[in-house]
């Protein structure tokens, strides 16, 4: 265990200073956007809306690693949650839209009246409210998170099973979302946003605002995980990651513990989603595809799972090259990423963060399939 | 519709004779044909099969072949090779006509050859061109070839063919305009659908139960006839949708028994899975390529040749992806998970830039082409090719698992890794053979898959989620359960289709799946050993 | 990347990334694209908006293609403005976000003065929104299902009275089987929701009753169409004659054709009529079992004008590939791309509202016949051509529209938008202007 402790302390005092200079950076470069155009400092639109996007990753970066680097569940369907927190934000800026759209239907957003529907279904009822929407971006994906998780834990579904049917989870839902007749607009999902908050969602300050609420609830989101993996939580809940088993002799609920981190990390997926859909402007269930999901396992895997930081740091670098890459190489990129998603599981089994500390204790379970062969029994 | 057929060839005739431009238009029985309007074109070919010329048999092919062409000035011509003949007399022109364009085809015309075939072909000497032409008939009914029908049929010795001139004629009777004195043939026509039973039976049917000007026995019975069918339809439809459950299953199977191996063995999960199958389907198009470029005379059985080919390549692939992948990921499952997602992403890219992003065309032989009926069911011969493969392949692999060194070793380490290691057994070489066998067995599966989807570097991401469901459901390592899962997905999934659509029978299955795992997380059919791997 | 990383401390290595990716972008950074022989002066950008990996690569690529063509020979002509033209590619990987990014991308970063691209519906929706903030011009060249109509972009595919109507006049006439019954199987998207809509009206108006009318929904990919098939089958075994309207998209249609001709329904006893099959999905299926199947586009490779044999073989000399095929949306580029020149000649600039303005009105040869003109709701005048499948993979034009027909942005067949039109000429200058209330619901362009 001194090997642990040797690297618990570190990602954690790591977390605070990650999330101020997140949110350094945000302001700054909020701010400078605000400049005039000729100003040398002054940042594009793009530079604002992209960066507020990779923020938004990084959220849905960090609830994959407080699962996957510190609970031991390698999710494939974390994408789900974040969607669904999009979705729910959507159909807030969807009803502020409101007479704008091109029906001018004040009350059905335009693909219900593309859909010959003349009312509200139940479930939109109350979007138009800002308060009930923020409600909604936590509460589904945790509701769903909870229900999921109660039902896998408890039956000790784990290791690639559990990795598995969290991909048939997004699969399912993105099949779901692709039905017209769902209520959320098919296909072409939620988009062609007008205002947040009575702000005009193209406006620059808007966008700078949104940049710095990004960073803040990143930053926000980076302490509050700091606090529950660290900790009397934080140990029980690598106790889980290494040794399930020997955790639960201990008299220890293994499933309450896990089940309460990954409902944490749902919900951060959750407002992850809902900050990604201001800035981009669409959601729709593309959002939902499985490859989304192991993507994003792949942010957490590049900066370093099992650190907080890194995953912030993982999100941002793969996004920030595919950026590049997609409109330098663009025949190339994906031979790139896929190389990306080899390279770091072969040479870089702690990602970025573990160069800075070469000598690391991988993960026991993974090392030793004997210790699990022990709870190998009968579920 | 003859009649109509009739009445808008004789306008057709007038119309030509009026208005053919130019001297020498003849209103003969090739008129029709020289002309630009289908309709025209249509009614030519009536008349000239009706006609009994001599030279109209070569003269329809050449249409059908789009070889016929025409002057403005009425002549028809039939391109051979770069010699163009009159299409009356069977003489070479030379020069070739000026304004010559070809006679224009389309499924109205293709309708009337279709008809003229049915018409030469009820009397060849060829019992199967005589069926033909009853089942041609009885699809289309023509009341002016009622005589004919009922002369065939006097002297006609085969049963088959027997029985479906019946049925002709019995649709012939009934597309008649009902009148007092065919009550009785009617009756009789209705008796001998309701015999036949089918869809197409029943259409009929179902339209003299609702003609008014119908006699109200005739409809009496009629509509006694449809309810009939209609019991009998629903109880094939039943069999029929077995059918195409177990044809879904066995391509469910196919996907997901090389996965079985990996996983079962290996706790591998091998996320380039999918792009094995396609690289199996992109090898036998290419074995099709170079079979018809070198040997054109083995194309019927190309399919045949590529199945071991791909077989040897995939597995190829599968070795040189354990060597010098997954082995340095031993012991860390989900490591392999994200190294084989990112090797799949390079292989589709790879396959992009060498074959192009569009699909490319994949033959199907014509042994597999098509289908045929049993009872009231059409079994399509592509779909029970692939079942029958699947089974096969399945056997086959039971049998290397069973009766060869290389299956005892895999199983020894299927079920206790340490302990098979303990006894000797070579197990990075058991790893790698494992390996190269699951992969053997996905290219198998992509030449399967080639002959019902598409042939696109995007194959192989369609097949992944639902394989490694069929493998989680079944239960790891265990083949019987990968068999039972894939026909209870198949068949689950094909159940729900018709009520509820294609799309929520996807979603309620996957549902249904993931609901089952978490009641019992090791599949329907759990391995008992010590060393299968969480 | 693994020898340099560790020097730097985290932090550092945190804020290089981050300023050098806003020095990076807000630089306008851009890989050399080859310019071909040109004239000198500041290249002109155009954007080239088509995924080129993911699963809508399959179709955009060629798109790509065609783009570079064009641009490299207008080149050869001598530039636009005295100017070169400069292609700006990028990928949006089939991701309809990263669209929206890369639109942004092309036209606050790289600054073109035309973008080029999109496919899919949710593609062009996902974008439509940064193109009307930034005020920048998309060129859309595929057929889709209408009911939008917006400033910045411009409709150069049909809109559904260009295919789907005039396809459906088909079906019902003579020539085209006199069919009164009628499947409608597309794919659950907006495009054939919104185009089946469209056709049960229009099938209600000619007469056929509902009960004739089958619609049916499939996910994307669709690739097990046994009970469908069967069910389309049944649907056509009731004496009526029976045709069906597939609006299945690309990847799907072969699965399904071959359940087709293995069930044994051949195009003599159920047409298909399909709005999303051309000679590039062709390419990938075996034909010979479709023979008469139907399509209806305004372009067909086959069909023969000097102009078009002109530009399949620039293409076959572009591509270096004399088997690769041509289609429909090739053809509305190579119409919206030459009508953009020929406005931004008119305008003498490249500014976007010029140029917007001076779009309308301009004409141009189509390629197979007749002329496009650009209509004030910023779609074409286009002829409508219905092709039968034939064994070589091509088709052949069995009908056409005897005159062109001009696109609607808004159909007159769905009741919500009957009474819309679009017209971004002043004094209207409104995308949905009603015309019995004289109102716009929209914004109007001052």
């Amino acid at each position: 265990m001194s090997a642990f402790s040797a690297t618990m302390g570190r990602p954690f005092s790591g977390a605070a200073r990650t999330a101020i200079v997140v949110v350094a950076v945000a302001v700054a470069v909020a701010l400078a956007s605000l400049l005039p155009e000729g100003n040398p400092l002054h940042v594009s639109a793009f530079v604002v809306s992209l960066s507020g996007k990779y923020l938004a990753y990084a959220m849905l970066a960090l609830a994959v690693d407080l699962v996957w680097g510190f609970a031991g569940i390698l999710t494939l369907g974390h994408a789900a949650f974040f969607a669904l927190g999009g979705y729910a934000m959507g159909m807030y800026l969807m009803r502020e839209i409101g007479a704008r759209g091109v029906y001018g239907n004040a009350n059905l957003p335009d693909f219900m009246i593309f859909l010959s529907w003349n009312r509200l279904p139940w479930y939109w009822w109350g979007s138009d409210h800002w308060a009930w929407a923020l409600l909604l971006v936590f509460a589904v994906p945790g509701l769903l998170a909870g229900l999921f998780g109660w039902l896998a834990f408890r039956s000790r579904v784990s290791g690639v099973y559990l990795s598995i049917i969290t991909q048939a989870l997004t699969y399912a839902l993105m099949l779901a979302f692709f039905q017209n007749g769902l209520g959320f607009g098919g296909n072409n999902g939620l988009t062609d946003f007008k205002d947040i908050l009575g702000a005009d969602l193209h406006a620059a300050s808007t966008r700078a605002m949104l940049l710095v609420v990004t960073a803040v609830a990143l930053a926000g989101a980076l302490l509050a995980a700091r606090f529950v993996v660290g900790g009397r939580f934080g140990h029980l809940l690598i106790a889980v990651r290494d040794a399930e088993s020997r955790t639960r002799f201990l008299g220890y609920r293994p499933e309450q513990v896990k089940l309460l981190v990954w409902v944490f990390s749902a919900m951060i997926a959750g407002l992850g989603g809902a900050l990604y859909v201001t800035q981009v402007g669409i959601i729709n269930p593309g959002e939902f595809a499985p490859a989304n999901s192991i993507e994003s396992v792949i942010w957490v895997a590049v900066g370093g799972r099992g650190t907080l930081s890194g995953a912030v740091l993982g999100a941002v670098l793969v996004n920030f090259g595919k950026t590049l890459f997609t409109a330098w190489l663009p025949a190339f990129w994906l031979y790139g990423l896929g190389l990306l998603f080899v390279v770091t599981t072969l040479f870089l089994p702690n990602g970025l963060m573990g160069l800075r500390r070469p000598v690391r204790a991988l993960p026991a379970a993974e090392v030793t399939p004997e210790v699990s062969n022990v709870e190998g029994g009968e579920a | 519709m003859r009649s109509l057929a009739c009445l808008t060839l004789v306008v057709a005739f007038w119309l030509g004779a009026v208005l053919a431009p130019g001297q020498g238009a003849r209103a003969d029985d090739f008129a029709g044909l020289a002309r630009g309007q289908f309709e025209a074109i249509a009614g030519g070919v009536a008349t000239l099969a009706a006609s009994g010329d001599p030279q109209a048999e070569s003269v329809l092919h050449a249409l059908e072949q789009r070889r016929l062409f025409f002057t403005p000035s009425g002549g028809l011509f039939i391109r051979q090779g770069e010699v163009y003949r009159d299409a009356r007399t069977g003489q070479p022109v030379s020069p070739v006509p000026d304004m010559i364009a070809p006679v224009r085809l389309n499924n109205r015309v293709r309708k009337a050859l279709v008809a003229a075939w049915a018409e030469r072909d009820l009397s060849s000497p060829l019992v199967a061109k005589r069926l033909g032409a009853a089942e041609a008939l009885y699809h289309r009914p023509d009341p002016a070839m009622l005589p004919a029908i009922g002369r065939v049929l006097s002297g006609e010795k085969d049963r088959a063919v027997r029985s479906a001139l019946v049925r002709a004629r019995a649709a012939t009777i009934l597309e008649q305009a009902p009148a007092p004195d065919q009550v009785a043939a009617r009756l009789e026509a209705v008796a001998s659908l309701r015999a036949a039973g089918g869809l197409e039976a029943r259409g009929i049917l179902a339209s003299v139960a609702a003609s008014a000007s119908e006699d109200a026995g005739v409809r009496a019975a009629a509509r006694a006839a449809v309810s009939r069918i209609d019991w009998t339809l629903r109880v094939w439809g039943v069999l029929q949708n077995a059918f195409y459950g177990l044809s879904y299953g066995s391509v469910l199977l196919l996907a997901a028994t090389g996965l079985a191996i990996t996983f079962g063995v290996m706790g591998v999960i091998n996320m380039a899975h999918g792009e094995m199958m396609m690289i199996g389907a992109y090898v036998t198009w290419m074995v099709q390529q170079g079979i018809r470029m070198t040997v054109p005379g083995l194309e019927p059985i190309a399919l045949l040749i590529a199945i071991p080919v791909s077989f040897v390549v995939c597995a190829a692939f599968g070795v040189l992806i354990e060597r010098g992948l997954i082995r340095f990921l031993y012991g860390r499952p989900l490591e392999t998970l994200l190294a084989t997602w990112g090797l799949s992403l390079i292989l589709q890219q790879a396959v992009r830039s060498v074959f192009g992003p569009t699909n490319i065309a994949v033959e199907t032989p014509s042994w597999l082409s098509g289908s045929f009926a049993l009872g009231g069911m059409e079994i399509t011969l592509n779909r029970l090719g692939i079942l029958v493969f699947a089974f096969l392949v399945l056997g086959g692999l039971m049998l290397v698992l069973r009766r060869t060194a290389l299956g005892l070793e895999m199983r020894a380490v299927t079920q206790n890794r340490r302990m098979a290691a303990l006894m000797g057994i070579r197990t990075p070489r058991v790893d790698a053979m494992a390996f190269g066998l699951g992969a053997g067995l996905a290219g198998l599966a992509g030449v399967a898959v080639s002959q019902i989807d598409n042939v696109s570097p995007n194959l192989g991401q369609s097949y992944i989620i639902d394989s490694f469901m069929v493998v989680v459901f079944g239960g790891v390592g265990n083949l019987w359960g990968t068999l039972a899962a894939a026909m209870a997905l198949g068949m689950g999934g094909k159940v729900l289709e018709p009520t509820i659509g294609a799309v929520s029978a996807k979603i309620a299955i996957l549902v249904l799946v993931i609901l089952y795992i978490q009641r019992h997380p090791r599949g329907m059919f759990p391995v008992r050993g010590r060393g299968i791997e969480s | 990347m693994s020898d340099i990383l560790p020097s730097f401390s985290r932090r550092t290595f945190g804020r290089l990334a981050l300023a050098s990716s806003a020095a990076a972008l807000a630089s306008g950074w851009r890989p050399g694209d080859a310019l071909a022989a040109a004239p000198g002066g500041e290249p002109i950008k155009v954007g080239i908006l088509h995924s080129l990996s993911g699963t809508m690569a399959i179709s955009e690529t060629t798109l790509k293609d065609v783009m570079l063509m064009l641009i490299a020979e207008q080149n050869r002509k001598g530039g636009l403005l005295g100017r070169p033209l400069q292609p700006v590619v990028v990928d949006p990987a089939s991701n309809w976000p990263l669209f929206a990014e890369k639109a942004r991308q092309l036209l606050s970063v790289d600054k073109v003065a035309a973008a080029f691209g999109c496919w899919t519906s949710v593609s062009r929706k996902s974008v439509l929104p940064v193109f009307e903030e930034l005020n920048g011009i998309l060129f859309y060249p595929v057929q889709y299902e209408g009911q939008e109509c917006s400033r910045n972009i411009f409709y150069t595919g049909a809109a559904p009275n260009q295919q789907a109507i005039p396809a459906v006049d088909y079906l019902l006439s003579e020539d085209g089987g006199g069919a009164r019954r009628f499947a409608l199987v597309g794919t659950d998207y907006v495009y054939p929701r919104t185009t089946n809509q469209i056709l049960a009206n229009y099938l209600r108006f000619k007469g056929i009753r509902d009960e004739d009318v089958m619609v049916n929904y499939t996910p994307f990919g669709q690739s097990d169409w046994q009970t469908i098939v069967s069910q389309i089958k049944a649907f056509g075994s009731t004496g009526k004659k029976t045709a069906v309207v597939s609006t299945i998209n690309g990847d799907a249609n072969v699965p399904f054709y071959k359940e087709l001709g293995n069930q044994g329904i051949s195009a003599t006893d159920i047409p298909v009529m399909a709005f999303s099959v051309g000679e590039e999905e062709l390419a990938g299926m075996d034909t010979r079992p479709l023979v008469g199947q139907l399509a209806a586009w305004n372009y067909f490779e086959s069909i023969r004008t000097p102009a078009n044999e002109a530009f399949i073989r620039e293409w076959h000399a572009f591509t270096k590939n004399p088997k690769r095929t041509t289609n429909d949306p090739m053809e509305a580029h190579y119409i919206g791309f030459n009508m953009w020149v020929q406005a931004v000649t008119k305008a003498g600039t490249t500014d976007h509202d010029k140029v917007i303005d001076a779009m309308v009105g301009i004409r141009q040869p189509n390629l197979t016949g007749g002329i496009a003109q650009m209509l004030p709701d910023h779609h074409l005048t286009k002829p409508v051509y219905i092709g039968e499948i034939q064994e070589d993979g091509q088709f052949s034009v069995v009908w056409k529209t005897p005159d062109l027909v001009p696109g609607q942005a808004w159909s007159p067949w769905v009741p919500e938008t009957k009474n819309l039109i679009g017209d971004w000429t002043k004094p209207i200058a409104c995308g949905n202007y009603d015309t019995v209330t004289k109102a716009c619901l929209g914004k109007t362009h001052a």
